[in-house]
């Protein structure tokens, strides 16, 4: 019987979680016996080539592509995991949410203590995703099946709900593994 | 023994003084309630309703509510667990709290209440509010978006301070703790060794240059659950 396939990917963040995924250390000779990855930075795959049994998501949707991207997730991993503060509940990228879209650009990109730019210019090049008017947790745009808090979450924490999903138990995590921050 | 009275908690029968709130009868008995308003030493308040129980069935809040003869208390039903949970989890997504970088992280009682009832993220959606920071003080500022209203911070400085520092301004959405000053804190009298500082049992009102001194491992919640104190008192 094939291996069940997992899917990641990160969002707007800094890719803290997909470090502590890598920190399960030597569990992970055990992971790739249970698991197969498809579409994920860690081998580099960019689209998804067939259906996956877990997707798992850190970071938030501050962006159009952020919202493909989640979506596109939803669409071919039956469990979804968001995966850490932001993913949760927006973690540092939220901090814009209380102040309008434009003055975060001009504070960032005209009118910050340290900005070099004589042209005056906001990025605005199509090819940069166009950000979105404030930052939405992941479940405020798709249905999330499971979210793991923590920035990041422990290599524990998420080996714990990996192989509790991969068990079909219910997953049920001691309170040392359950952090926010 | 005219001043004694009994009743029930959770199917066990406990004595209690006349007078007494539900809360401190049951944490005699060694029995927790979870709260956050509520505070050895100062007044009770009854804010934030997380110390909620059912009193011959009604919903009241424990740390108010004096105990009476005969009256049988839920404290850990499913019933109870829910309405907690969700008090503890509205005060979430009311507020901003990004515990990531919060200095009070690991002794933060919100946090440690959150834990306590493994919440893993609040059900409802967050409300990212507009809230402002006071940080004119030297050794203290305040950080409104983790304030829970809890008002410890106003009695603390009524009743153990006898100074008038903190108050409630504003109803509803709006309601925030202000100073007593004619601007901001830096022009009160408060110092950063009064109690009203430290007795904030989330972030909003911090010592400066104190932060994250004690390394995550080593702090109040990040082993035990809150209240585990009392519990081991009396086993």
């Amino acid at each position: 019987m094939d291996k069940p396939k997992i899917a990641t990917a990160a969002l707007t963040g800094c890719f803290g979680c997909h470090m502590s995924i890598l920190d399960i250390d030597d569990r992970i000779l055990k992971l790739i016996e249970l698991v197969d990855f498809n579409k994920s930075p860690i081998n580099d795959i960019k689209e998804f080539t067939t259906r996956c049994r877990i997707g798992i998501v850190e970071g938030a949707c501050a962006t159009e592509e952020n919202v493909e991207v989640l979506k596109d997730f939803r669409k071919h991993c039956d469990t979804l995991i968001a995966l850490g503060d932001c993913a949760v509940m927006g973690g540092i990228n939220a901090m814009r949410n209380t102040i309008p879209l434009k003055e975060c650009l001009e504070e960032a990109y005209l009118n910050g203590p340290s900005v070099y730019n004589p042209e005056k210019k906001i990025p605005g090049d199509r090819e940069i995703p166009l950000l979105l008017d404030r930052v939405y947790t992941c479940s405020e745009v798709v249905k999330i099946d499971f979210k793991l808090p923590g920035c990041p979450p422990s290599a524990d924490t998420i080996w714990t709900a990996l192989v509790a999903l991969l068990e079909n138990r219910p997953l049920e995590l001691p309170y040392e593994l359950i952090k926010y921050d | 023994m005219n001043d004694k009275i009994s009743f029930i908690i959770d199917d066990r029968e406990i004595k209690a003084k006349k007078g007494q709130t539900i809360l401190a009868a049951a944490q005699e008995a060694g029995i927790y309630i979870p709260r956050l308003c509520s505070k050895e030493g100062l007044s009770p308040f009854g804010s934030c309703r997380v110390c909620t129980v059912l009193v011959n069935g009604r919903a009241q809040a424990s740390c108010t509510q004096p105990v009476a003869q005969g009256i049988v208390v839920e404290n850990s039903s499913e019933k109870v667990f829910q309405i907690r949970k969700q008090i503890i989890e509205m005060l979430f997504i009311e507020g901003n709290h990004f515990c990531m970088f919060c200095e009070k992280s690991g002794n933060c009682e919100l946090q440690a209440l959150a834990y306590r009832f493994g919440i893993l993220a609040p059900s409802l959606p967050f409300m990212f509010p507009e809230k402002d920071i006071d940080a004119s003080h030297p050794d203290v500022f305040i950080d409104r978006n983790r304030c829970v209203l809890c008002g410890r911070c106003v009695r603390a400085s009524r009743e153990l301070d006898g100074k008038h520092v903190f108050q409630f301004v504003g109803r509803g959405p709006e309601r925030r703790i202000a100073v007593n000053a004619s601007a901001d804190l830096k022009n009160t009298e408060l110092e950063s060794s009064d109690k009203a500082v430290e007795i904030c049992p989330v972030g909003a009102i911090i010592r400066k240059r104190v932060g994250f001194k004690i390394p995550v491992g080593k702090r109040l919640y990040d082993h035990e659950p809150i209240g585990s104190d009392i519990e081991k008192a009396c086993t």
